[in-house]
């Protein structure tokens, strides 16, 4: 290494990484449901995009990425619920991985929910 | 790039109590669910809640497992890795309430800490220096060696207020500015290693769980008073402490923070390692320059000090491993910053490494200022078993003892030393009703006595009366003038003594007979041991009329020492009984007293 500009290159390679490691109230909490149903459905994909792009992005100070058990809509898995502090949870379904990184994008970036991906937009009853 | 960290401590408490294993365990079972590409366990240093080890921490949900079992691995895999289940049975029990789970930074134990030196312990993996340098690791150094003359460098040393965590408390800044001012074709950096306080770890857990911290750190020292080699003299007890160190200091020279030209600017800087074989001395700086040299660890007088002639006759700077911990960060966020944290004269935070009669046993870093009360009620977690409170004893062989009075006293340098202990290098022992203080004198002064090098009289052979006299006391042999006798020995030994080592020595004995004298009183004149501690005063006595005649304690006496038959009342042999206190453990109606 000769210079600071290397440095400070491993440092933002790192950084995201070791960032996933913080703890914070004000995390907004990205949640996958990995049950047995979820994971069926293919949630798994959807989990490691939506964790592999956070930290690419640079998001591990603001965004923590969890799994949690089934909510009881198995029909619409996978799910996945973002909780951003202060707004009202918002419930994505039948995700996959495409969808993954356009919520990352719209969503966690752009803060708009993605209104057609979510549970609201189906017409359940 | 995995969605989910698995960090399992690797510090000493934890790897005795099981952690390797459970890491083994742990990528096995990753893999068996087919997770590896998703989840990475990483090994780091202490947590500080070394008490319940081994500890686990699961990012990025922040579950704090502790007391690991290997058997508990599969379970927390497929329940909390695979499926977002958080076991919660086998979580740390503060972090458990009934709304759900609670955060580990707002657990009792961690809540009131603000950890400057620990920063990473328990955050990165110590043998990764990516992992150190994504955290901010080496910029401390770029921004000194680029940006920075040496004199910025001791300027904001000097405003920071840092002072010397190794016990003495001398202003840092000053150290280096002292050793800057002597023109010399060589200087060197040593770092002081050589923990040596009984029950102090906080150097050990730095080196364990963040080494390139000091290795950053020296690095700077070096830049500031112009030197280009530097040494850690570490103790050979440490062995993952060495290892981890070997293996930055291999790591830092293949990225070049370490060798010539470090990062273009001309600036040349190399550290080696040097093993000390665990002489209490040698943590003194005069005695562990010498042994660095090659020499018999000895201390020699002052002045000169080692800013003039140090090692190898060359102007030196010594600082201990939490001193240097401090550094890079208060280059980063600046003098203000660190002078923001703790009181008028001590800045900053203190490592404590907490033992004794306390609930949560292991490593905290506080706020200078913070109350003993808070650190052992709040963080500490208070005295096990109902007891009460006696004393704590900070400094090691080198402090004294705070009794309860002085329990709301704010911890600084200055306070300390005004109510007779020291800060020390940060061990905090804590007492309670059932610890005798002659003998906690008398266990300080079997250490020193030992660890004595013999050099000069006073310590080698002042020590040693002393102890006798000590041991007099317990035996309830002593007589008021002994008492007399022991008392201006500590005053002799204190002032003639060469070296800290002996000059410190009668502390644990001085600050014990200020505040506990009636305790030394009552071994003296009345032959009685108040804790109930000293063997040779004390005897077992069963009380006819509670004693059953059930046999147990006859049955349970390793000595024969209790005499009588079935349903009688039985009767214990003053000359036989070695007072072990066995069978008053196990009478089921308390028949049995101490007295």
């Amino acid at each position: 290494m000769k210079s600071l500009a290397e440095l400070k290159a491993i440092r933002e390679k790192m950084q995201n990484q070791v960032g996933l490691r913080a703890e914070d109230h004000n995390h907004t909490r990205v949640v996958v449901g990995m049950a047995t149903c979820g994971i069926a459905a293919g949630a798994r994909p959807v989990l490691t995009k939506l964790s592999q792009e956070v930290q690419e992005r640079g998001l591990t100070d603001k965004v923590a990425v969890t799994q949690t058990g089934c909510i009881g809509l198995c029909q619409f898995e996978p799910i996945v619920e973002v909780m951003v502090p202060g707004e009202p949870k918002v419930t994505y379904i039948r995700m996959d991985a495409e969808k993954a990184v356009e919520v990352v994008n719209r969503h966690l970036i752009g803060g708009h929910v993605v209104e057609e991906y979510t549970l609201s937009s189906t017409d359940m009853k | 790039m995995y969605r989910s960290h698995v960090l399992v401590c690797g510090g000493t408490g934890c790897t005795s109590s099981g952690s390797p294993q459970i890491i083994e365990r742990l990528n096995d079972e990753i893999v068996k669910q087919g997770l590896q590409d998703e989840v990475a366990v990483i090994q780091t240093g202490c947590h500080g809640l070394c008490a319940l080890g081994p500890i686990m921490i699961v990012y990025p949900d922040a579950s704090f497992y502790s007391m690991v079992k290997v058997e508990d691995i599969p379970e927390i895999v497929s329940e909390h890795l695979l499926k977002g289940r958080v076991v919660t049975r086998l979580l740390y029990d503060e972090t458990v309430t009934s709304g759900g789970v609670k955060a580990l930074i707002d657990t009792d134990f961690y809540k009131k800490q603000h950890r400057v030196a620990l920063r990473n312990c328990g955050v990165i993996n110590p043998e990764v220096i990516d992992e150190y340098i994504g955290t901010g690791g080496y910029e401390a150094l770029g921004k000194v060696l680029t940006e920075m003359t040496p004199d910025d460098v001791i300027q904001i040393l000097l405003d920071s207020g840092l002072r010397g965590r190794g016990g003495g408390g001398f202003p840092t800044g000053l150290k280096w500015k002292l050793a800057k001012q002597n023109d010399a074709d060589q200087k060197y950096v040593c770092c002081n290693a050589d923990e040596g306080d009984p029950g102090a770890f906080m150097d050990r857990s730095v080196l364990e769980g963040d080494p390139h911290v000091v290795l950053e750190a020296m690095a700077i020292a070096g830049y500031a008073i112009g030197a280009n080699q530097g040494y850690i003299y570490v103790r050979a007890e440490y062995p993952i402490a060495v290892d981890r160190l070997k293996i930055a200091i291999e790591q830092a020279r293949e990225y070049n923070l370490l060798g010539k030209d470090i990062f273009g600017t001309g600036f040349d800087f190399d550290i080696d390692l040097r093993l000390g074989a665990g002489a209490f001395v040698c943590g003194e700086e005069t005695a562990l320059m010498t042994s660095i040299e090659g020499k018999r660890g000895e201390p020699r007088p002052r002045p000169p000090f080692p800013a003039q002639k140090g090692l190898f006759g060359k102007p030196t700077i010594l600082n201990n491993v939490e001193t240097y911990a401090n550094i890079p960060q208060i280059i980063l966020n600046g003098a203000e910053w660190f002078a923001s944290m703790g009181t008028e004269k001590s800045k900053g935070t203190k490592v404590f490494a907490l033992g004794g009669k306390i609930h949560n046993t292991g490593l905290v870093e506080i706020p200078m200022g913070t109350t003993l009360r808070e650190v052992i009620e709040e963080i500490g977690g208070g005295i096990p078993n109902g007891k009460k409170f006696k004393a704590a004893q900070t400094g090691g062989p080198s402090g004294g003892c705070i009794p309860a009075e002085h329990f709301d006293i704010p911890i600084d340098y200055d306070n300390l030393i005004s109510i007779g202990s020291m800060m020390g290098s940060g061990g905090l022992i804590v007492m309670d009703e059932d610890d005798c203080m002659v003998d906690i004198a008398k266990f300080f002064l079997e250490f020193t006595v030992e660890e004595s090098c013999g050099k000069c009289t006073p310590c080698r052979v002042g020590t040693r009366r002393m102890l006798e006299i000590l041991t007099k006391i317990t035996k309830g042999q002593a007589t008021m003038e002994d008492l007399d006798k022991l008392e201006e020995l500590c005053y002799y030994i204190k002032n003639n003594s060469l070296c800290g080592l002996g000059q410190t020595a009668p502390n644990p004995v001085l600050s014990t007979l200020r505040y506990f004298r009636d305790e030394y009183e009552a071994h003296i004149k009345e032959k009685r041991c108040p804790a109930g501690v000293c063997k040779s005063l004390l005897s077992y006595v069963i009380d006819r009329d509670k004693c059953r005649g059930c046999t147990l304690c006859a049955r349970n006496c390793p000595a024969g020492a209790i005499i009588g038959s079935v349903k009688n009342p039985h009767i214990i042999d003053a000359e036989k009984c070695v007072k072990c206190g066995a069978c008053m453990e196990k009478c089921k109606f308390g028949a049995i007293v101490k007295k």
